[in-house]
């Protein structure tokens, strides 16, 4: 078996591995290693040929493609090592991991530390258990936005599409403007599940309906599918038998939510968290395992690549720190728990170390809402409050603390409404 | 009378603005929390605009697609024009990232850039 060494060794090339790579040379680690399965760099960016990328870290409008390759550029120039059309297959800890490589075969990487960048998948119609037929035309929007984008693969005419998230609304535009029909977007819940202006750019420019409270509730046809049923949902999301009607289509796609991809994860002996699905961490992106950092999608399900590059800059960071030997060693941890009107908080913990410093904490509401003050309390103390004019579980908030004010006790993040 | 309702895009606020006009001559413009909301109001009322994001096939590369933007926002109006230019477009490799694919897409002044590199 082929072996390599290196400082840090990150698992993926998307908008998380490449940040965390540019951050890890950047503190110090001279050799950085960056592995990803697929030919090139990017990611999922690479299929995401749409702008909205690069708002608040470059302070300018991006397409996905445009925005990997800025990072890139700065990894070739900084002469960050890319093993491409390599998949890992096992972590074996923080300092070996295994993988297979088509020009290679079997690596066995060493590395002064490692982190996680595998990114997220999306759900599938498994996951969400639509009765019907199975019939060929039920793609998932990532998938269509792969054909589409980078295959030059039409994946259909006539399109509904279930879901609200942000890629199933890029993807009613692109095939809009391809030529195909969206006849409408159908959302579960009462609330829109991705970011206005996608709504405003995706649907309303294009005329396409959007249905919330309701779901699909029957898939049509043999070889391909030919119609689905939907009908609205009540107050506990069943649907209302009277309501139902029928749509036809030759194409359904589901844009249903994303899973952290951390079969490698879990493979390492790491848990995850029952909530967000990813592997909990501390405020240096840490997990339970010293040396072992996860930053980006696998972590928790962002909505802008632009949070990601940020977190991702902290994961490289301090695994060059504790590559180097240099990572202050925790005291003790303290848990960061979602309180009332918040649904989770990333990062999971924050270890006490005598570094001090300003550490954000992202997190999701449970429920939309206007004006909310948002709260940080360290035991009884509170450490931090911030009012925002509207919150939405689509959106990611943040608050700061400073570790100077924590009492000893856990940390709780607060979500309230104002009247 | 017209109005006519837009919901801003310029924060994630998402103001619910409704702006009431005279034919193309504009009365008021009610409902937006701050001065960028107006702004992009009138101009969403007037000529809405927006970056259009699309791809061409290229020859010569590893992938038969290259993704391409327009350089500036360009008149929503004129996007089926534009469209129809870009699916009739094919380029040949190599190519730089922010490269002109085609100048002055279907009169709208803006060029047509790639928001990728393409190797042989």
């Amino acid at each position: 078996m082929r072996e390599i060494k290196c400082d840090v060794a990150i698992i993926g090339a998307g908008p998380a591995g490449l940040a965390a790579a540019l951050s890890a040379k950047e503190h110090g680690a001279k050799d950085v290693l960056v592995i990803d399965r697929d030919t090139d760099s990017g990611g999922i960016l690479q299929q995401c040929i749409h702008a909205g990328f690069g708002l608040s870290y470059f302070h300018k409008e991006m397409t996905g493609p445009e925005y990997a390759a800025v990072f890139r550029e700065k990894c070739d120039q900084e002469g960050i090592r890319f093993l491409f059309d390599t998949m890992v297959t096992e972590v074996r800890s923080a300092r070996e991991i295994i993988c297979s490589s088509t020009e290679q075969g079997l690596v066995k990487v060493y590395t002064g530390a490692s982190i996680l960048a595998m990114g997220c998948r999306e759900r599938t119609r498994q996951n969400l258990r639509i009765p019907g037929t199975r019939p060929s035309g039920i793609f998932t929007a990532g998938t269509a936005q792969r054909l589409i984008n980078r295959q030059n693969e039409m994946v259909g005419k006539s399109v509904v599409i279930l879901g609200s998230g942000d890629i199933g609304m890029i993807m009613a535009r692109r095939m809009s403007l391809e030529g195909a029909k969206v006849k409408a977007v159908v959302e579960i819940m009462p609330y829109l599940a991705g970011l206005t202006r996608n709504k405003v750019q995706c649907l309303d420019d294009f005329g396409i309906p959007l249905m919330l409270s309701h779901t699909v509730t029957r898939i049509m046809g043999h070889k391909r599918i030919e119609g689905v049923y939907i009908a609205e949902v009540d107050d506990q999301k069943q649907p209302i038998p009277s309501t139902e009607e029928y749509i036809s289509c030759d194409t359904l796609l589901l844009s249903v939510g994303l899973i952290p991809e951390n079969e490698l994860t879990k493979g390492a002996g790491i848990s995850t968290n029952a909530v967000t699905n990813g592997p909990e961490v501390d405020q240096r992106m840490q997990t339970v395992m010293p040396g072992l950092f996860a930053c980006g999608n696998v972590v928790h399900v962002n909505d802008l690549a632009d949070n990601v590059s940020i977190e991702s800059e902290l994961a490289g960071k301090y695994a060059a720190m504790y590559a180097a030997g240099t990572l202050p060693e925790a005291k003790a941890q303290l848990n960061v728990i979602a309180g009332e009107g918040v649904r989770y908080v990333c990062p999971h913990h924050v270890a006490v170390t005598d570094e001090e410093a300003v550490i954000r904490l992202y997190f999701r509401v449970s429920e939309p809402g206007r004006k909310t003050i948002l709260k940080a309390r360290s035991g009884k103390k509170e450490i931090a409050a911030r009012e925002v004019r509207r919150v939405s579980p689509g959106e990611m908030d943040h608050i700061d603390i400073h570790t100077q004010d924590l009492t000893g006790d856990d940390v709780v993040i607060c979500a309230e409404g104002v009247k | 009378m017209t109005r006519k309702n837009i919901i801003c895009t310029v924060c994630p606020m998402g103001c619910n603005i409704t702006v009431k006009a005279d034919g193309s001559e504009i009365i008021s413009i009610e409902g937006n929390e701050c001065k960028r909301g107006e702004i992009y109001a009138r101009d969403e009322f007037t000529c809405p605009t927006r970056t259009l994001t699309s791809s061409v096939l290229v020859t010569n590369a590893k992938e038969p697609l290259l993704p391409v933007r327009t350089e500036k926002p360009v008149p929503k109006a004129k996007f089926g024009e534009c469209m129809e230019i870009i699916k009739a477009t094919t380029v040949h490799a190599p190519i730089k990232i922010h490269q002109v694919i085609i100048h002055d897409l279907a009169g709208t002044g803006v060029n047509l850039i790639a928001t990728c590199s393409r190797d042989v």
